[in-house]
């Protein structure tokens, strides 16, 4: 009798799984490897988020079934494992490329396969020239370059020293950086480099300094390199401001560099950064507190904001799977495409045929370093 | 080994490529397949340089990025041919393998490592710093090598995946075939006398320092075309091939093999490659996974797989 009533049972509760479909979501990110520090927050956010939307009934009745691959940084293995979500794992959509090298690999696959693919890297080139089925959700540095020049501009600050790491973040910023220089009337004065494992930025500071006319310091670079060029800076006794890139906006960087050091440091940043100084009217108020308080319950730590460009990668994701037509990858892609106003960690999306970024440098917050915390100044 | 033996092992290799995707579930197979043989023609360069001639590089993988980044630069500053670049690479690679195989070739063991591991750093930071050549750290674009599209004119639909198993394939057989013809020939007996005993070799007349430099020239151009190939099926290529990890990857390759088999050098490729793709569910224990695999293979079967495993097949007497 018992038999039968669980066999009963287990039929009854088999018949609704059988009947379900089952959305196929595929990820490739750096979770371990040179790019951990970007991935490893990324894998934990993605599968945090698809297991709480699980719980939460799904998609429209349908479970997410979501395959997550650790590409270690390699553009190789990232292209493989892009090419195993579309042909074997037959994802409807990708989310991942945690650097501009692995991104570059995945997204030739799904423009090949016709796989919507929202990015987690940097470089304008992933969007510029847009390319139909890949989006992202990171600034890129040259919104990043542009917010920090605005506030000089506010500031009266019209002629810098760059001093930027030679890692791909570094470079890459710097270059976006002095190609808009000139149109926002900033001169740049002084153009120094350093490696990423450098443990002494002195000598490339000091060159700065004895530079003439110099009125401010940029610099580009994430990683440990930015904490020794802000160490630096306050030992030599500068009296001009630092300027710091969103590469290092983090609770973690306060603590590398010390609370002395690093008050006055000036850096754009989203609105994850400050989740609890937010006003409650702040359109983002909602979404980053719900997501830090979620992620620091499961972790038991706060999320970073390369943690916000997974979240965002997911719930625009969810978003254009629910409003989609079916869930097939042309119809997430339209929907994709036509998001407009997502609220998110990072900003506010509208996506258009001809953005596929969907922020603008407004979505940036700059931030300053001060006794208490963050402090938004614009 | 024997005449039958070459061939053997080469139709082996052959029917073996042309008979597995008839069991190919998906499209994801044939780019592991065009991996496998990509990675096993730069490790059969290397059983003529570490199995045949007794050399060691730690630096080889810096002629892959020199291969790979011909394909990525040559078509767009020098106007060369995507489908010539590969052999622009080769030449480069030869030509730069000529020019210090002569002065670090006279070093021995821990020394010859050591120089060829500094080699392999300086491709790599030279790639990775020259930004406005070779993109930087981001890496750059390589240039459809369009010969799909003339197969599609031809009627003959070939998916990416499909089109390069084949042409990786293809490279791969004919380069074993080289590799297995040296072997038996005058060049090749040299090699081997001096892989033997450097005084016996040049007692009975073999030029040692112009064997060793031979041997050195020929793997870098195997590994030069093995990383043109894989930029060429990537389309995009990073500092990462030229770096230090895949020297080692591609020395572990032939060695878990069996670095004086050709068949063995395959067999080291294809299980160093499919293995991250088997372990994918097991992460984070990928490289605990990798470094046991390697430990046991050097304590029970030093020789490599297939050389251990034949010998064992055939009887202990031989």
């Amino acid at each position: 009798m018992r038999n039968t009533t669980a066999s009963a049972m287990a039929l009854l509760l088999a018949l609704p799984v059988a009947a379900q479909a089952e959305i196929r979501l595929g990820a490739s990110v750096s979770a371990t490897g040179p790019a951990a520090f970007l991935g490893d927050p990324e894998a934990k956010t993605i599968e945090m988020m698809v297991e709480d939307i699980n719980e939460a009934g799904g998609i429209d009745g349908e479970q997410i079934a979501l395959t997550l691959y650790d590409d270690g940084g390699d553009p190789n293995k990232a292209r493989t494992f892009a090419t195993r979500l579309v042909e074997d794992d037959e994802v409807v959509a990708i989310i991942g490329g945690s650097t501009t090298g692995t991104t570059m690999s995945i997204l030739d696959v799904a423009e090949d396969e016709g796989i919507p693919f929202i990015s987690l890297a940097g470089a304008i080139s992933i969007v510029d020239p847009v390319r139909e089925y890949v989006f992202k959700t990171p600034h890129t540095d040259r919104m990043a370059c542009e917010k920090i020049f605005s506030d000089m501009q506010a500031q009266g600050i019209s002629r810098i020293g760059m001093i930027s790491g030679t890692d791909g973040f570094g470079a890459s910023m710097q270059a976006q950086c002095k190609d808009v220089a000139g149109d926002q009337g900033i001169e740049v004065l002084a153009d120094e480099t350093y490696g990423p494992q450098d443990a002494d930025t002195t000598p490339q500071l000091t060159r700065i300094r004895n530079t003439d006319g110099v009125q401010a310091v940029l610099n580009a670079g994430f990683g440990q390199g930015p904490a020794i060029v802000t160490r630096n800076f306050a030992q030599l006794g500068f009296d001009i401001p630092l300027y710091q890139s969103h590469g290092v906006a983090s609770n973690a960087f306060v603590e590398l560099v010390g609370p002395e050091a690093s008050q006055g440091v000036r850096l754009p940043g989203t609105a994850l950064l400050i989740g609890d100084r937010l006003a409650e009217d702040d359109p983002q108020y909602q979404v980053v507190n719900d997501y830090t308080a979620a992620y620091r319950e499961r972790y038991g730590q706060d999320p970073s904001t390369f943690a916000g460009y997974a979240h965002d990668a997911v719930a625009l994701m969810v978003d254009a799977m629910r409003r989609a037509d079916e869930i097939a990858p042309d119809a997430i892609r339209d929907a994709l495409e036509a998001t407009q106003g997502f609220v998110g960690t990072t900003g506010v999306y509208t996506f258009s045929p001809e953005d596929h970024l969907g922020l603008d440098p407004s979505d940036f917050r700059m931030l300053e370093i001060t006794a208490d915390g963050w402090k938004q100044i614009d | 080994m024997t005449w039958r033996n070459k061939w053997l092992q080469l139709a082996i290799l052959a029917i073996a490529i042309a008979v597995l995707p008839l069991f190919f579930p998906s499209g994801y197979y044939y780019r592991v397949g065009a991996l496998i043989f990509v990675n096993a023609l730069a490790v059969v360069g290397l059983v003529i340089l570490i199995g045949y001639a007794g050399q060691i590089s730690l630096g080889h993988a810096g002629f892959a990025g020199i291969g790979a980044y011909a394909c990525a630069l040559a078509p767009e500053h020098l106007g060369l041919h995507p489908a010539l670049s590969p052999v622009l690479g080769a030449v480069v690679s030869g030509v730069l393998a000529l020019l210090i195989g002569r002065p670090i070739l006279r070093l021995k063991g821990y020394y010859l490592a050591v120089a060829t591991l500094g080699f392999g750093i300086l491709v790599s930071m030279v790639l990775t710093n020259e930004r406005a050549l070779t993109g930087g750290p981001d890496g750059m674009q390589v240039a459809d090598l369009g010969l799909r599209a003339v197969l599609r004119d031809l009627g003959w639909r070939l998916s990416g995946g499909e089109f390069w198993y084949g042409a990786s394939g293809i490279v791969l057989v004919l380069g074993a075939w080289i590799a297995l013809n040296l072997f038996d020939s005058p060049t090749g007996r040299a090699m081997r006398a001096l892989h033997g005993s450097e005084v016996a070799a040049a007692t009975v007349g073999v030029d040692v320092a112009r064997q060793k430099l031979r041997a050195f020239v020929i793997s870098a151009v195997y590994a030069s075309v093995a990383g043109s190939l894989l930029a060429l099926q990537n389309g995009y290529i990073t500092p990462d091939v030229a770096g230090f990890l895949h020297s080692v990857e591609m020395v572990t390759m032939a060695v878990l093999g069996g670095v004086g088999s050709v068949l063995g050098a395959t067999l080291g490729a294809a299980i160093l490659t499919l293995l991250p793709q088997v372990l994918t569910v097991f992460a984070e224990y990928e490289q605990l996974v990798l470094g046991a695999v390697m430990i046991l293979v050097m304590i029970f079967l030093p020789q490599g797989l297939l050389p251990s495993i034949a010998r064992r097949l055939r009887g202990r007497d031989e």
